[in-house]
């Protein structure tokens, strides 16, 4: 029997969205915290360090999302670790989201001039102080904009949990479709809500990039 | 201890192969057919005209705030019911041209802005029509700029290609899925798959910086 498409259908979907908000949550978490030590260790003057983190970066960037939940998804059972949707989909983001955010903080640290760098260990300031107090309160500034920015491709990225069955907003949408056969309604309603999400993010990104061009011209 | 057997995945060379070629052909096509729309729709955003410059707005923010899996399921399985139905290589022909023109578009935008007024001017004066300004004193340095951004855009169409394979349009993610649902070496399927777009991605981009230093080496002014 087909189902009808009514309020319930509609509250179903939109219920939906908690999973995917936290979802992207944790990849944004796991990923700024992974993203930031990678960035560290791109920057850093020790070799192997910066070439291990730039094959993760161009392991990450070079390949399709889809394939890096996949590899997670089916790697987890090889390791014994059981095949559980909610925890391949939240690394495989999370790792994805790390390597992204580390090039963009890459490129604020490095957008930071030397002088502070050559002044702060002038002034006898080991690399933890330095970082802590001197560069990253300064690459901070510049990273919003483009961090706000990712966060968009990360809201949309995390549909993709759909294909290994992790029920957020997508598979919500393909799980009513499923009953109801209502695909212009379903997937209008779902790109909508993905729209009430990441619209305001994008522009924010925007302001915030123009305020900053605005604060940096000279 | 996990044995490996890749022995099953290298057999089904010929699958790998024809899903290549099909991701390939997609790429390029979207971006070929997307490259023509995307500058139609920035000539229309930067014409002046504010109800040309809202619908192409709409259209821009619609698809880069939307997942591209959604817009696939939504021209795949929600465009029969308007009376228009399309194979699955057809819809992701679609997407991919729907979706990468959004992007292409604000970047051919910005590549159009940021030529110098005067040049626009200069060319109005040397008797040229709207038309002629547009394609030769505009829209070419406009291109020579965005060049990298449009290469790189090119490289993730081309890893955004493998979500159509959750509508089976026999591109390499599908082929992957098909070795895998035939053989059950699931990891070991995506590790190859997973390493044959990494070439293919790195292959482009080095191709790119080729063509790049090959045909723009020639001095400009800022």
């Amino acid at each position: 029997m087909i189902r009808a498409f009514g309020w319930n259908e509609v509250l179903f979907i939109v219920m939906a969205l908690r999973w995917t908000l936290a979802l992207s949550a944790i990849a944004f978490v796991g990923g700024g915290i992974g993203g930031l030590a990678v960035a560290l260790a791109r920057t850093s003057s020790i070799t192997w360090l910066r070439l291990i983190t730039t094959g993760f970066i161009r392991l990450f960037q070079g390949t399709p999302l889809l394939m890096q939940l996949f590899l997670v998804y089916f790697g987890m059972s090889i390791l014994g670790l059981g095949i559980d949707p909610w925890t391949a989909a939240a690394a495989a983001l999370s790792l994805h989201a790390a390597a992204f955010l580390a090039e963009i903080w890459r490129g604020c640290i490095e957008a930071i001039p030397p002088g502070q760098t050559e002044a702060a260990t002038a002034l006898g300031l080991p690399w933890g102080t330095r970082m802590r107090y001197v560069i990253l309160p300064q690459a901070t500034k510049i990273a919003v904009a483009p961090t706000v920015g990712f966060l968009v491709q990360l809201v949309k990225g995390t549909s993709l949990a759909a294909i290994i069955g992790f029920t957020e907003l997508t598979r919500s949408g393909q799980i009513i479709n499923n009953a109801t056969f209502q695909p212009f309604l379903v997937f209008s309603l779902v790109a909508g809500l993905y729209f009430v999400i990441c619209w305001p993010l994008s522009f924010l990104a925007t302001r915030l990039e123009r305020r900053l061009a605005r604060a940096t011209a000279r | 201890m996990y044995h490996f057997n890749f022995a099953p995945v290298l057999a089904s060379w010929p699958d790998l192969l024809a899903g290549i070629e099909t991701t390939l052909v997609l790429s390029a096509s979207a971006m070929a057919i997307g490259l023509a729309v995307s500058i139609v729709l920035a000539a229309a955003k930067t014409s002046g005209f504010w109800a040309l410059r809202f619908v192409v707005d709409a259209y821009v923010e619609l698809i880069r705030n939307t997942p591209f899996l959604v817009q696939i399921f939504f021209i795949y399985f929600g465009l029969p019911s308007l009376g228009l139905r399309l194979t699955p290589t057809s819809a992701a022909l679609l997407a991919l041209v729907v979706n990468f023109s959004a992007y292409a578009t604000e970047i051919i935008r910005a590549g159009i802005e940021s030529i110098h007024h005067g040049q626009i001017e200069a060319g109005r004066a040397l008797g040229l029509s709207g038309v002629q300004v547009f394609l030769y004193i505009v829209l070419k340095p406009a291109l020579r700029n965005v060049y990298p951004a449009m290469t790189s855009q090119f490289i993730y169409l081309m890893l955004t290609s493998s979500v159509v394979s959750a509508i089976s349009a026999g591109d390499l993610a599908a082929a992957g899925n098909d070795i895998q649902s035939r053989t059950f070496a699931s990891f070991e399927v995506y590790i190859v798959v997973t390493l044959i777009y990494l070439v293919m991605s790195s292959a482009f981009s080095a191709i790119f910086s080729a063509i790049e230093r090959a045909v723009f080496n020639y001095p400009v002014s800022r």
